[in-house]
This record gives C-alpha cells, structure tokens and sequence, in this order.
C-alpha cells in the first residue's frame, strides 16, 4: 500500500523560515557577497573569488590578533574557571537571607551593560583619579595602561574576570546544589578527605555545567569587543587590538569591506569548529569507558 | 562488632527546642544487641533516619549518649564509629571502577595494596559482583549501585555495624526481592549488627528479627514480627502493621465485657477499672461475618477480591471495620452483624495496650 504523504507541515515551518532568513541567513549572505568581490565606489562591484581569503589568511596582521586573542581567552579561563569552581565550593548551601545576599552580590557583575563595565575600570585604572591606578602609582608600581603593554592587559584580564567569573560561579553553584545529600555522608562513611570528596563527588558532579560555563567562557571571550575596546581602544599601539576589534577596524575604520568580509566568515568558523571539537571531546569522553 | 547502647537519646533540629514537639527523636533508651537484626520502621518523618544517623556519627545528638559496648562515642566522628551505612540514594563514585569504589575506603585509611587486593575480590565475591569489577561505576543499574555502596560498608572487617536508610526505595521490584533475600543471607553470613530503615513493613517484617516501630518521633514498640501482629503497644502499631490494618473502635469496659455504642462484646479476661480514651483493638484476620443478631450490626460497603482472600470493607455507624475472609466465604443478604475472636482483643486507654 503507498503511503499518503501530507506535505502540509511544510506551511507550519515557513514563519520561523522567514524570521530566520531576516535575521541571519540574508545578512550572512551579504557579507558572503562581500567577501567575493571588491569595488572602487559608485557601488561597482568586481568578482574576485577567493583572494580576499587567501590575503586574509596570510596577512601578518590577522595573524597576530589572532595570537592575541587565543593568549587572551586562554589567560581568562585558566583564571576564570578554577576561580569560579572556588567561590562557589565556598558559597553557604543552605537557603536563607545570607544565600541569597551572596547570590545576588555574586550576579551583580552580569547585570552591567558591557561598554559601562569598560567605562568603571577606565576610570578605575586611570592613575590621576581613578582607585586602582591611584593606589597602585601611590605604592610605586609603574602602572599606565594608556602606554604600558603589561599594564593594558593587566586591566583588561582583570576586568574580564570580575566581569564574567560569576557566570562560572553560578553554573558551579547550581551543579553543587544538586548534589543529594547522601553523596557526602556516604562519604564520611567512607572516611574521605575534602579534596577526594572534591575529586570523586564535586567535579564529576559538577561536569555538565562545567561543560556549558567553558563554551559560554570561550564563545564570549573570542568575541568579546566592548570592554577592551572602551578601556584601551586596542591600544596602546596594537597590544590590546583583540580579533574583534581588528575586524571593526578594517570594516568601519578602513571600509575595506572585501577583506573585513573574509575576516569575519574565518573567524566564525574558527569559533564554529573549536566549540564544535570541544562539545564532541568533552561529550564522548562521557562515553567510551562506559 | 559491637553492642551498641542509646542512653537519654533526643534529637532537635531546633536550638532551643522548647515543648516535646520540638523533638525530631523524643527520649530513649535502648541496646541493640551485637550481631542482631533490626529493622526500624515507621511512616515518613517520623525520626528513624535522625535516629539512624546519630548512631553512624553523621549528627550528634542534642542530648543522650551513643555507646559502642562500653565506650562513649556520642562526640566522635563516623571515623572513630567505624561504621557502614547504606543510603536511600545509591552512592557510587561515577568516575572510578567497580574495583576502585569498593577499595576507596580501605585507600582512605592508607592500608597495604595487598592486603586491600584481598579484601575488594572477597567483597566482591560476597555479594556477587565479580564480573564488573573493572567497569566504571557510572552506568550501572540501580541495584548493582547499591550493592557497590553495599560492599564499600563490608569491605572493612571490622565494621561495627552496618545501617541501611531505606535501600531499596529506587530499586526496581522484582530485584528488591533479590537483594532483600541477600542481605538476609549476608547477615547469616557475617553476623553483624544491622539496622534496616524502611517504611514498608513487608521489608521490616521479613528482614529483621526485631522490629522497632517508631511514630512521631518516639518508639512506640519494640518487638518480634510475631508480638507486632498478635500485640502491638500502641494503636499505631495496630494500624501501621497488617494489610488493612487493625480497626480501632471506642469502647468503654467494665469486668470482662466491652461495650461498643450499647452493644456487648465479651472479653478474654477481666479488666480492672481503666482510665482515658478507651478503644478496642481488633485485626481484620480476627473477625468474622455473622448473621447471629446478638452480635455487633454493620454495614457491608464493598468486597474487595485480593485472590487469596476478600476484604470486605464495612461499617458501624462512623466507624469503619475491615474484615478479612478467605476466598470461599458466601456473602449473604442477612449477614449483617460481626463476631469478634475474644482472644485476639486488645484493650487500649490512651492509644498505649492495657495488659490483661
């Protein structure tokens, strides 16, 4: 007998079709159209294939921004992560008015639009008026993020970290609460000592969120622009020109829309397939030994 | 192994615990004798996990004493108890081995490899295992986890006793009858002191060889399976143990005759003069449906057919009465009045038995 197909639900699909198409799909397909052609004005457009890409993965430029930010997003999750299991490993468990104080002290970072957060630890880190840069110039430390390398990254670490470690904080602090009690007592039965009953009971535990908080840490930090931006422009020199921030300045700075175009597709795709290597590694290892 | 004495035992949650229902564990004493079988049973919340922690040293009492034979250990940690207990929860360490969660304990007091080589294949073997030994912890069913967390209390010889908080709750039924056989057998076997806390009276019933009934925070009675069947303490017990439980009538009694709302039941013996709350304690087993005017007029509301016996739910007035009769009994139209089996009539005042 043949199968009657009702093709119908096709229909149903069409609204989130078109939402998706307005929102992403045409808008990836102008800078796809970009990356191919260049012009000279007067919206003249020249085929040119694949060179902007070959420019792009060979310039120098791209090259070291690209360092930059892997040196940068690697600093911010060894600090962040670790960090983050830390305070809360340390937050109260039992619910009351001093859990919830701490939470929300905890959440209170998060809840800071981005470029405000950049303009605190400008203002923050200035050494004429700022709390930080004052007291640090005040002690003896040479400290100028305006036109010290170490300095300019100092503060933008810094900042990533009281910015987003609470994300980590909240993730770890919810895998920890749902841990049933028994674990620990059966652990007490069993004699073990504080960092076993971390090692054997917390991190296992702790594994799925802890897989979230990484992603989330690593997409956001390979992505972030506005911090650093408002805080050092990139500066001083190119010290601080993180990929993001590179790309802005060929798109906006230098209209080189060919280039900024293929800029922009190999940076998605450079985040596309770490998170994707990552979420498989961290998944199948689950697996496996079953 | 040891024996272990609960002396002026009470437990509060609350710092300043002001009137008894302030009490998760109101006051007790009691021994439980080395190498026995009890089972603590009770409802939900009624204090048999507060007890069951306080003697593994997971909570210190807030007053009373713990003692292992002679020693006071009320103070001390689960270290210095030495003691096993299984969980509602099966707990595995999920990322070590079968082999490395029954060795974990014996790892933690630094033993010699050897010496916990030998211990973990013997534990293994004990309860069955063998065959997984190298597999990770993780994906294993519910039963073979508790049977790991199982061994991890037996893999130490000298284990004082070994405490179970309800676990079998998450196993599947048909292994509960399994590894409730096994536990009996591994009791026989070894011959330690276990406490078994459940609130499935089957379980209790068929586990232990003493029974400990607890009810709001209070032992209510302490008995064979036998004297909870035949005699239970308190109406609670009467209530709680047997399926249905035991009907419970107001009554008052004068001499050796009882006196349900005008209608005369004679009693086993002569009962002095009692004071309080009087009722009549009868187990559904104990009653029988009768057409003999003389005796006690019900109201049938409906036959349940269990297959091997019939309940018949019925009713004197606002009272409900349960009664049990084997699978051939006709019930017929004129059947209205039950007889009760003088011997098997308990008197209570107050809720608490009246000796005859």
């Amino acid at each position: 007998m043949k199968k009657t197909q009702n093709q119908k639900a096709w229909f149903m699909v069409l609204p989130v079709l078109l939402l998706v198409a307005f929102s992403a799909i045409i808008p990836l397909m102008t800078v796809v159209n970009y990356s191919v052609q260049d012009t000279f004005g007067n919206n003249e457009f020249f085929w040119v294939g694949l060179e902007w890409f070959e420019e792009i993965l060979h310039s120098e430029r791209m090259h070291d921004a690209l360092r930059r930010q892997i040196i940068f997003t690697l600093i911010i999750m060894t600090i962040e992560i670790p960090l983050g299991i830390f305070v809360a490993l340390n937050m109260p468990k039992k619910s009351g008015l001093w859990t919830s104080l701490c939470l929300v002290l905890v959440a209170l970072p998060l809840l800071i639009p981005w470029n405000v957060v950049g303009t605190i630890w400008q203002i923050f880190g200035r050494v004429d008026i700022g709390l930080l840069g004052y007291t640090l110039d005040y002690i003896g430390i040479n400290y100028n993020y305006t036109q010290d390398a170490t300095a300019a990254w100092f503060t933008i670490i810094i900042m990533d970290v009281w910015h987003w470690t609470s994300l980590v904080v909240l993730l770890s602090y919810a895998g920890l609460k749902s841990i049933p009690d028994d674990y620990y007592q059966a652990a007490k039965i069993d004699q073990a000592s504080r960092w076993n009953v971390f090692r054997y009971i917390e991190l296992p535990k702790m594994k799925g969120v802890l897989l979230i908080a990484i992603l989330l840490r690593f997409m956001d930090s390979f992505m972030i622009y506005t911090e650093p931006f408002v805080v050092t422009g990139g500066g001083p020199g190119n010290a601080t020109t993180l990929l993001s921030i590179d790309l802005v300045k060929m798109a906006i700075g230098q209209f080189d829309l060919g280039p900024a175009a293929a800029f922009s597709l190999i940076y998605f795709l450079v985040i596309l397939l770490i998170s994707w290597v990552f979420y498989t590694v961290m998944i199948n290892s689950d697996k496996g030994n079953g | 192994m040891a024996k272990i004495t609960l002396s002026n035992l009470a437990h509060s949650y609350t710092k300043n615990p002001k009137s008894q229902s302030d009490y998760a564990l109101k006051t007790l004493n009691h021994v439980w004798d080395d190498g026995a079988a009890y089972a603590l049973l009770g409802p939900s919340g009624c204090g048999k996990t507060t007890l069951l922690n306080i003697i593994s040293g997971l909570l210190t009492p807030s007053s009373g004493q713990v003692l292992f034979d002679d020693k006071d250990v009320t103070n001390k940690g689960t270290t210095e108890r030495n003691i096993a207990q299984i969980f509602q929860f099966p707990v595995v360490y999920d990322t070590m081995t079968v082999r490395d969660n029954l060795a974990f304990p014996l790892k933690n007091r630094e033993l010699t490899t050897d010496y916990i080589d030998q211990r973990v294949s013997d534990v293994a073997r004990m309860i069955e295992i063998e065959d997984i030994l190298d597999k990770k912890a993780m994906n294993l069913t519910a039963d073979i986890k508790q049977k790991i967390s199982l061994g991890r209390g037996l893999v130490r010889e000298d284990v004082n006793a070994v405490l179970f908080d309800e676990p079998l709750t998450v196993i599947d039924p048909h292994m509960k009858w399994k590894l409730r056989t096994q536990l009996k057998s591994l009791h026989r076997q070894l011959g330690h002191t276990m406490i078994y806390v459940t609130h499935d009276q089957t379980e209790a019933l068929t586990f232990a060889d003493k029974v400990v009934v607890m009810s709001e925070g209070e032992v209510v009675q302490i008995g064979t399976p036998t004297e909870l069947f035949e005699k239970p303490a308190h109406t609670f017990v009467g209530y709680f143990i047997g399926s249905p439980g035991m009907n419970i009538l107001p009554a008052s009694v004068q001499g050796d005759r009882a006196n349900i709302n005008g209608h005369d039941v004679k009693l086993n013996t002569e009962y002095a003069k009692i004071d309080g709350k009087i009722e009549l304690g009868i187990r559904p087993e104990f009653i029988s449906l009768s057409s003999d005017p003389t005796n006690l007029p019900i109201k049938i509301n409906r036959v349940e057919d269990v297959g091997h016996h019939k309940i018949i739910r019925a009713s004197h007035q606002d009272h409900d009465i349960n009664i049990i009769s084997s699978e051939d009994t006709e019930i017929s139209a004129n059947m209205r009045y039950v007889a009760f089996d003088k011997t098997r009539l308990n008197i209570y005042a107050d809720d608490w038995l009246v000796e005859q």
